[in-house]
């Protein structure tokens, strides 16, 4: 009698069984579509890891002990695959020198270097060539082959086939799937790139670029496995190969293009100590961050607070359609209004300009451009800094106001010494997620100035901040450093996680509350 | 005192009482406004100038016309409609899932009591404090070799965002729910397990209705805090056709895009907001109170 109890209380009914029955086939499909590929491309790891999965989830919707996990494990398995693990991994790179030039390994660089030294050998295959990026950023060379008009993707990596590629009249590619093809204006830009690039197709036969067409040839490079390099024996450079850092460098100290990717242990990190060149810019971006993001919640605080006291007035006439007026800037989408506010401060025709009569080159100069980003910054970020001093007001106890008034206590004093403390209690924790908020506020430098100004030969703008700064390392137009983009982001989680624990003490209280 | 002087003093008092009391307070209030909604006039101003151009464009406009709404849709360079459309795509079904997952788990954090609940609880408090931008290039790497199993979930596909939106779905509204679930009486839980109810029966048929509230509010945060982003959307869809809003409309006040392009840019800006300001407008009361309750607009 007690077993059919439990048993019921399971799943109770006929149609909750058919649900669920139903959820779990679905899984189990999931998973055998999931699984073709990693089969077909023998990656025993991946697959052993999607059956774990797998598992995890029949285990947790079969049993009845632990009924919270059929309610936890949807959101854990997200939040571990696209939150927790892209986090590890970040720390993990940050410890290489992952990026363009280091994107390979050894043997793979080595292939690139000998491919790299190929001449044209009579009657070798010529190729028709597009230029362009695979989906990971790899730059890579869009043959067709001018015999038979087949066609290829070639990287550092090597050649593979390409399937639907659209050719124009000449044969050329124009779009491929899984590339973006670049114009000429592209090409132009990343010339210096394209020169050392070479596609190897065997131990010393590679091809080459040549103008807006290619050849494969043999290669006058060789690698010697007794002295771990490179030798050319057409020019006689040798190549020794750079364990540590992933390169081959020849006697007096150059380095081939192509290199490969190497754990150079705390190099992303010191060099912010150490290199002067990285340092300087650096602390300048970090100081600037700081200012940004305290600034931004020290006006738009003080702004919102002045608004919601004035409104603070029960018997005031029309409080209410203010505070409606006023929660349209919040209401806006704030990506639109950012670009709006990039545009109000255009020199020549902006609004701001226009209205105050002014002619200053907002986005020339270092100051005025942080005095941009921070007036729209302030303007976005009013609206939500009065709805919530208005709430917390109205939520202050009458009796300590009262009691303030019978003493003595009148206006500014009685704001200062009973009404601010009160509120800065109830509003602490929300000002530090503010700062937090505004400390990684990526869209409103982005957006607004977009880093600028940028100083001659400077990789850093005047209004970077750090996760623009390291979204620049990364896919900025100069060449990708993942490695020190990441050391930049593991840093950014540490301040930030400083200031979440300097949150939690305010906050452990309320939580008692709640929990 | 004569008496002429005196009702001169009465009717003087009054309003330099008004002054006091409520004047300073309107000045105040309308000082902001000014500085708050003019933006916003700047953009309709933008959006109504039948010429398109900066140059002229005043803050009050001078011609009215709708040519700018009118190419938004017609101008071949300008897919504004599949922008929408892909945003509408990613962000609506991304807030539905993210919402239901994080619900799930905001019941089981207010209903069970286990062994690691108020570490994991302290723990989602703290991933809400790093948005998943700042592993961005982890996660394109991540989703370049994901790519090369799966296209449909690699870089340049809309599953692809949408999978990424939905990692950070458990940290953002898990405790404001929580929060909600805390005060609906156990005592309707119990009752309805008596009456033979299943814990899904509870979840889905007395919860989640009860909830409705708190759970519309935390979806519409989650869908504008989608339709905002810009770093991730600008990494996974860079095909022209495939951007979402954020993007796109980034394209249009580029430096090398047309001068007439800026009112096009601010018709798209107003109808993007015509759908977030009515759903603030008509919510204003709850949002004012999920605010304090401690959730933050992205």
């Amino acid at each position: 009698m007690l077993d059919q109890r439990s048993r019921t209380a399971g799943s109770a009914t006929a149609a909750g069984l058919i649900i669920k029955i139903a959820v779990l086939a679905v899984v189990a499909a999931l998973a055998v579509w999931a699984a073709l590929p990693l089969i077909a491309a023998q990656a025993w790891w991946g697959l052993a890891l999607e059956a774990l999965v797998a598992a995890v989830l029949f285990y947790v919707y079969l049993q009845r002990r632990a009924i919270q996990l059929k309610y936890l494990i949807p959101g854990t398995l997200l939040l571990i695959a696209f939150q927790i693990l892209p986090v590890f991994l970040t720390v993990g790179t940050s410890f290489t020198n992952y990026g363009d030039g280091h994107r390979v390994d050894k043997e793979q660089a080595t292939e690139a270097i000998i491919a790299a030294g190929v001449q044209q050998t009579p009657g070798g295959a010529v190729y028709l060539v597009a230029v362009g990026e695979s989906s990971t950023g790899e730059l890579t060379l869009l043959l067709t082959d001018a015999a038979d008009g087949s066609t290829w993707a070639g990287t550092e990596e090597g050649l593979t086939e390409l399937d639907d590629a659209t050719l124009d009249a000449a044969g050329r590619i124009t779009a491929a799937p899984g590339y973006t093809v670049w114009d000429l204006a592209e090409l132009g830009e990343r010339q210096a790139e394209l020169t050392d690039l070479a596609v190897p197709t065997g131990p010393e036969t590679g091809i080459k670029l040549q103008g807006l067409s290619a050849f494969e040839g043999q290669s006058t490079r060789s690698y010697d496995e007794a002295c771990d390099c490179i030798t050319d024996s057409a020019t006689g450079t040798v190549w020794y190969a750079d364990n540590e850092n992933g390169a081959f460098v020849t006697e007096d100290g150059q380095a081939a293009l192509v290199g490969w990717r190497v754990n150079i242990g705390a190099d992303n990190y010191l060099a912010v100590l150490t290199d002067p060149d990285i340092r300087g810019p650096f602390l300048g971006v970090f100081a600037w961050n700081v200012m940004f993001a305290a600034g931004s919640v020290l006006f738009t605080f003080a702004i919102g607070l002045g608004t919601a006291m004035a409104l603070n007035k029960p018997s005031m006439r029309g409080t209410k359609l203010y505070r409606t007026l006023m929660i349209l800037p919040y209401a806006m989408p704030s990506f639109a209004m950012l670009l709006v506010w990039a545009q109000m401060f255009n020199r020549d025709f902006g609004l701001i300009n226009d209205l105050f009569n002014l002619n200053v080159n907002w986005y020339g100069g270092t100051w005025s451009a942080r005095a941009m980003v921070l007036i729209a910054n302030t303007w976005l970020g009013w609206p939500y800094m009065f709805l919530i001093s208005l709430g917390a007001l109205q939520a202050l106890p009458s009796d300590s106001l009262e009691a303030a008034k019978i003493d003595g206590a009148t206006g500014v004093t009685a704001f200062r010494k009973i009404t601010l403390p009160l509120l800065l209690i109830a509003l602490t924790p929300l000002l530090i997620s503010s700062f937090a908020f505004n400390f990684n506020n990526f869209n409103a430098i982005e957006l607004l100035s977009g880093g600028n100004p940028f100083m001659a030969g400077d990789a850093v703008g005047g209004t970077d901040i750090l996760i623009t700064y390291a979204f620049r390392q990364a896919f900025g137009s100069s060449s990708a450093d993942y490695g020190f983009a990441s050391a930049i982001s593991v840093f950014i989680f540490l301040i930030v996680a400083t200031i979440s624990a300097f949150m939690f003490r305010f906050t452990r209280n309320q939580e008692d509350v709640y929990s | 005192m004569t008496r002429t002087a005196l009702v001169k003093a009465k009717r003087k008092a009054p309003f330099l009482k008004w002054a006091a009391e409520f004047g300073w307070r309107h000045v105040v209030a309308i000082a902001v406004l000014v500085f708050g909604l003019v933006p916003i006039l700047y953009v309709v101003s933008a959006a109504l100038n039948p010429n398109g151009t900066m140059s002229s464009t005043s803050l009050l406009p001078t011609k009215v016309g709708l040519d700018n709404f009118e190419k938004l849709f017609s101008d071949d360079n300008v897919p504004f409609a599949a922008w929408f459309g892909n945003s509408l795509m990613i962000a609506v079904p991304a807030a539905f899932i993210s919402i239901f997952i994080s619900s799930l788990a905001a019941y089981a954090f207010s209903r069970f009591r286990f062994k690691g609940r108020r570490p994991m609880l302290l723990f989602l408090l703290l991933i809400q404090m790093f948005p998943a931008f700042l592993a961005v290039v982890a996660l394109y790497l991540i989703f370049g070799n994901l790519g090369e199993f799966y296209p449909v979930v690699g870089l340049n596909t809309k599953l692809g965002l949408m999978l990424v939106y939905m990692g950070g779905a458990l940290g953002v509204s898990t405790w404001l729910m929580k929060g909600f679930f805390d005060t609906i009486p156990k005592e309707l839980d119990e009752a309805a397990t008596i009456d033979g109810a299943s814990h899904a029966q509870i979840f889905f048929g007395m919860i989640l209705p009860l909830a409705a509230p708190i759970i519309a509010i935390s979806g519409i945060l989650a869908f504008v805090g989608t339709m905002n982003d810009f770093v991730l959307a600008s990494l996974f869809l860079t095909d022209r056709p495939e951007m979402t809003l954020a993007v796109g409309l980034k394209t249009l006040t580029a430096d090398n895009s047309p001068a007439s392009y800026f009112g096009i840019f601010a018709a798209g800006t107003l109808l993007t907001s015509v759908l977030t300001v009515a759903v603030f407008m008509s919510l204003q009361r709850y949002i004012v109170s999920g605010l304090t309750g401690g959730a933050v607009k992205g």
